[in-house]
C-alpha cells in the first residue's frame, strides 16, 4: 500500500515505474503467502534446524547464478557486436551494472544468506535465532535484488561501481541486513558449542564489515522523498577513496570472507577431514580482514588522490598476498592425506579448484597492485579478467560445491542425481574459466600497450578507435568462455533440479580407472 | 595534526605497534596450552549428524 | 550457578569478536580516508572551478543514469601519452562539486575529463545517435532516444538544493533561479547575461539541432562541452600545489 501511495506521490517518471514495480511484488508476495497452506509450526524439521530458507536459498541461488551468467554473456556479446545494444532499457550501460550486482548480489549473496543458516546452525547445534527472522531476512534480501535489478533497467542508479542502487533501496537493504547480524549473532550466542567454529568468524566479519560499509558509502540527500535521485554525501577525491574502500572490501568481505566462511565448513565435511592446521585459519582470519580494509587505493593509482594514500594502499596490497596464501594452504593442507578423492569425486575437485584459484587471483592481485604494473593494467581488460578468474574460478566454484553439498542431505536424497554431470560441470566451468582470463589477460596488455606506442618520431602509434577494433577478436572469444561457464551452469540446473524430483540417474560410478583421467 | 607529523608517527611508532601487536597475536595463537583447543575446534563440522539429530 | 556463569563467559567471546573485527576493520578505513577531509593539501586551490549550470547538472545526471562510468573515465593520469591524447592530467580541483565523483575504473571508451569543446555540438549529436557513422570501429551503443526524450526539469530547483546540502557552493540566488537558467543556457538568443555571470565559461545555445524543445540530448551535450574547460592551465601553478 505504501508503495503505491508513494508511486501516486513520485516527482519523476522512474520513480513512479519503480515503486509500481514494488507495489506488484509486494501484492504478488502477499497473495502467495496467503495461499500457501500455513506450515505447522516446529514441523520444519526433526533435526531442531530451520532449514526451510535453506531449502529456497539452494534453489534461488542457481537460478539467481543462471540469470546473472546470461546477462554476462549478453554484456559481452554487446561489447562484440554493438548492435545488440537495444536502448534505452538494455544498452550496454544498464545491462552491465545488472550483470555484476546479479552475480555478486543476486547469485552470491543469496549463495553466502543461505550457506551461512546451514553452517550456523551446524556448527553450534542451535536452531536460527528470531523464529521467522531467518524469513524476513530471506525475502527482504530478494526484494532488495529484485528493485536493485529493475532500477538499473529504468535507469535508476548512483553511479556507484557495485552500489548502483538508489537510496531508497539501500535504506531498505540496511534494514534486511542489521536483521541479519542480529539473527547470526543471536545464534552464535545461543550455541550449545563452546567453542564459534572458525566458518562463522568469517561470516560474522563478511555481516559486519559490510554493514559498515554499505551505511557509509551510500551517505547521500535525496532530491525528494518522492523522487529517485540522490546525491552522495561526498564529493570528488573525498568520494572515490570512500567508494573504492567500499568496492575493494565488496571484493574483501563479500566475495572472499564470506565465502572463506563456506570454504571452511563444506571443504572439511565434503573430504572428511578437520581443517589443518586450525590455528592458522584464527591467524588468517584476524590478517586478512586487517589488511584488506587498506587496499581500496590500488584502484586509483596515478589519479587526483593523494600520493601518501597510494603508497599505503600499494604497501597493504602486497603485504595481503601473505593472509590469502596462509587461506589457500589451509584448505590445501586439509587435504594431506586425502587427495585421492580428487580422482574420484568431483564435488572435491569442484572446490579445490577453487581454491587454487583464489590462490591464483590473490597473486595476481597483488602484482596488479605495484604501480608500475598497474600503470599499464589500470582502465584496459586486465583488471576485468583478474576479477573473472577470482568470481568465476574461486567464488563460482565453491558455491557450486557447497550447493552439490548441500542439496542431497536438504531433501533427504541418498546422493546427487548424477555425479557425471558434476563432473561436466566441472569441465565446462574450469574450460570457460581458463578461455576467459587468459583472453582478457592477453587483450589488457595489449589495449595498454597500444595506448602508450610511440614512434620514432616521438607521436602516439594508435588512435584509440584502432585500439577498440583491435580488440574485436578477443571480445568474441570471451564470449565463448562465458557460454562455456553459462553451460556448466545449465548443467548444475538440470542435475539439482532433478536430484530434488528424487531422480537417481543410474550411470557408471564415479571412480573411473585412473589412465582415463585427464590430467591433474 | 598535518601531513608531516602524521607521516612521522605513522612510520616510526605506528610500525613498531603494529609489527608487535602481529607478533603477539602469532604467539598468542601459537600458545601451546591452546594446541586441544584447535584440535577440538577443528572437529566441530565432523562430529555433528548429518541428519542433525540434536546430541548434547 | 556455574552454567550461568560459562554461559556468560560464551556470550562476551561471541561479543567480543563482533567487537573485535569490528575494531580491526575500521583502523584501515580511518587512516586512509578521514585524512583527506582535513589535510589541506588534498585538494589543489586553483581559478575557475564554479558548480554545474542546472543544464549541465541535468545532462550529469543523464550521464550518470545512462551508466557512462562503465566505459569512460574521467580522470587522466599523469603519463606522457595520457597527456598527449587526452589534454592536462586531471586535478583533484576539478572534480571537487562531483556528487557523485566519476572518475570511473575503465576505458572501453576513450577518457572524457577533457572532452568538452573538442567536437562540434553537431558531432556529439551525430555520435550519440549512430556511432558507428563518424567513429566506424566504436563499439558504443545508440543513443537516438535522449533526442526524442523531452527533458523533465521539474525537480531542477530541488536538485541544486540537494547539492547545496551536500556543500556545493550553491546559492540562494541559483537556486531560485534554476528553471530559468537552465531554459536560457538551452535556448538560442535567450537573454543570458544573467546566467552567464553565475555560471562562467557556461556554453549556450540549442545543442541537438532542434531549437523548439529541450530534450536530453540538449542536456547531455551541454555536459559534454564544459567537462574539462573550467580551469586555465595557462596560469595553473603546479609547484604552488605540490602534494
Amino acid at each position: 500500500m505504501g508503495a503505491f501511495v508513494f508511486s501516486g506521490l513520485a516527482v519523476d517518471d522512474a520513480f513512479r515505474i519503480h515503486m509500481g514495480i514494488l507495489t506488484f511484488i509486494l501484492g504478488l508476495g502477499t497473495i502467495i503467502a496467503i495461499r500457501l497452506p500455513q506450515p505447522v509450526a516446529g514441523a520444519d524439521d526433526k533435526s531442531g534446524y530451520m532449514d526451510g530458507p535453506v531449502r529456497v536459498g539452494s534453489i534461488l541461488t542457481v537460478f539467481w547464478g543462471i540469470i546473472g551468467f546470461t546477462v554476462g554473456l549478453v554484456a559481452a556479446l554487446q561489447l562484440a557486436w554493438p548492435e545488440l545494444n537495444f536502448g534505452p532499457w538494455f544498452n550496454f550501460g544498464r545491462i552491465r551494472p545488472l550483470h555484476t550486482s546479479a552475480v555478486i548480489f543476486a547469485f552470491g549473496g543469496t549463495a553466502l544468506i543461505t550457506t551461512s543458516f546451514y553452517v550456523v546452525q551446524r556448527t553450534t547445534r542451535a536452531r536460527l535465532f528470531g523464529g521467522d527472522l531467518a524469513w524476513f531476512v530471506f525475502w527482504g534480501y530478494q526484494l532488495f535484488i529484485a528493485m536493485a535489478a529493475t532500477g538499473y533497467l529504468l535507469g535508476i542508479t548512483q553511479s556507484r561501481e557495485y552500489a548502483e542502487p538508489e537510496w531508497y533501496v539501500d535504506i531498505w537493504l540496511t534494514i534486511v541486513w542489521v536483521a541479519y547480524l542480529v539473527l547470526f549473532m543471536g545464534t552464535l550466542l545461543k550455541r550449545k558449542e563452546p567453542h564459534i567454529y572458525v566458518a562463522n568468524w568469517f561470516y560474522l566479519a563478511f555481516i559486519v564489515t559490510v554493514a559498515l560499509l554499505h551505511v557509509v558509502n551510500n551517505l547521500a540527500v535525496p532530491v525528494s522523498p518522492f523522487g529517485a535521485r540522490s546525491y552522495s554525501l561526498f564529493s570528488g577525491v573525498q568520494d572515490a577513496m570512500t567508494q573504492w574502500w567500499y568496492g575493494h572490501n565488496a571484493v574483501g568481505f563479500f566475495l572472499t570472507a564470506g565465502f572463506l566462511g563456506m570454504m571452511y565448513y563444506y571443504l572439511p565435511k565434503q573430504a572428511g577431514r578437520p581443517v589443518y592446521p586450525y590455528r592458522l585459519s584464527i591467524i588468517h582470519f584476524w590478517a586478512l580482514i586487517f589488511l584488506y580494509i587498506w587496499a581500496g587505493p590500488h584502484h586509483l593509482y596515478y589519479t587526483a588522490l593523494p600520493d601518501w594514500a597510494q603508497t599505503l594502499g600499494m604497501v597493504f596490497s602486497i603485504m595481503l598476498w601473505m593472509p590469502s596464501w596462509g587461506g589457500m594452504i589451509n584448505g590445501l593442507m586439509t587435504l594431506r592425506g586425502a587427495w585421492d578423492k580428487m580422482r574420484t569425486d568431483p564435488i572435491i575437485r569442484m572446490m579445490v579448484l577453487a581454491v587454487a584459484f583464489y590462490g591464483m587471483s590473490t597473486f595476481e592481485g597483488p602484482v596488479m597492485s605495484i604501480k608500475s604494473v598497474n600503470a599499464l593494467s589500470h582502465y584496459t581488460d586486465w583488471t576485468i579478467g583478474h576479477v573473472h578468474s577470482g568470481a568465476l574460478g574461486w567464488v563460482g566454484m565453491i558455491s557450486f560445491g557447497a550447493i552439490y553439498f548441500m542439496v542431497p542431505r536438504l531433501w533427504n536424497r541418498e546422493r546427487l542425481y548424477s555425479l557425471r554431470m558434476v563432473n561436466w560441470h566441472f569441465w565446462l566451468a574450469t574450460l570457460g574459466i581458463v578461455v576467459y582470463a587468459s583472453v582478457m589477460w592477453v587483450s589488457g596488455v595489449m589495449q595498454g600497450l597500444m595506448w602508450r606506442e610511440y614512434d620514432s618520431q616521438g607521436f602516439l602509434v594508435y588512435s584509440f578507435a584502432e585500439s577498440v577494433a583491435a580488440l574485436h577478436p578477443y571480445y568474441v572469444m570471451r564470449a565463448a568462455g562465458g557460454l562455456l561457464y553459462l553451460a556448466g551452469g545449465v548443467v548444475m540446473a538440470v542435475n539439482i533440479g532433478m536430484t530434488i524430483a528424487g531422480r537417481v540417474r543410474t550411470e557408471k560410478p564415479m571412480p573411473a580407472p585412473a589412465q582415463l583421467q585427464p590430467a591433474e | 595534526m598535518d601531513y608531516d607529523n602524521l607521516r612521522h608517527f605513522a612510520d616510526s611508532w605506528g610500525l613498531v605497534y603494529l609489527l608487535v601487536l602481529f607478533l603477539s597475536v602469532v604467539v598468542f595463537i601459537f600458545r601451546p596450552g591452546a594446541k586441544q583447543q584447535a584440535i577440538d575446534a577443528a572437529q566441530i563440522p565432523l562430529r555433528e549428524l548429518d541428519e542433525g539429530t540434536d546430541q548434547e | 550457578m556455574s552454567i550461568l556463569d560459562k554461559h556468560g563467559v560464551i556470550e562476551r567471546n561471541a561479543s567480543l569478536l563482533l567487537v573485535g573485527s569490528l575494531v580491526v576493520v575500521c583502523i584501515g578505513g580511518l587512516v586512509e580516508v578521514t585524512p583527506l577531509f582535513f589535510f589541506q593539501n588534498t585538494i589543489e586551490k586553483v581559478e575557475g572551478m564554479r558548480p554545474y549550470s542546472p543544464l549541465e547538472l541535468a545532462g550529469r545526471d543523464i550521464y550518470i543514469r545512462e551508466g557512462c562510468y562503465v566505459c569512460h573515465s574521467q580522470m587522466i593520469r599523469p603519463f606522457r601519452d595520457e597527456v598527449e591524447r587526452y589534454g592536462n592530467y586531471s586535478l583533484a580541483a576539478e572534480s571537487m562539486y562531483d556528487h557523485p565523483f566519476q572518475w570511473g575504473s575503465k576505458r572501453t571508451g576513450p577518457d572524457l575529463a577533457r572532452v568538452g569543446g573538442r567536437y562540434s555540438n553537431e558531432w556529439q549529436v551525430q555520435h550519440l545517435t549512430d556511432p558507428r557513422s563518424v567513429v566506424p570501429e566504436s563499439i558504443m551503443p545508440s543513443y537516438a532516444f535522449l533526442a526524442k526524450a523531452t527533458l523533465d526539469y521539474r525537480t531542477i530547483g530541488g536538485m541544486l538544493q540537494a547539492n547545496a546540502r551536500v556543500g556545493v557552493p550553491y546559492t540562494q540566488e541559483m537556486i531560485d533561479n534554476a528553471a530559468a537558467d537552465l531554459l536560457a543556457q538551452a535556448t538560442p538568443d535567450a537573454d543570458t547575461a544573467a546566467t552567464a555571470e553565475r555560471y562562467p565559461k557556461a556554453v549556450f545555445g540549442d545543442f541537438d539541432g532542434s531549437p523548439m524543445r529541450i530534450t536530453e540530448m540538449d542536456a547531455l551535450i551541454s555536459y559534454l562541452q564544459m567537462l574539462g574547460t573550467l580551469v586555465d592551465f595557462d596560469t595553473y601553478d603546479t609547484q604552488a600545489n605540490l602534494r
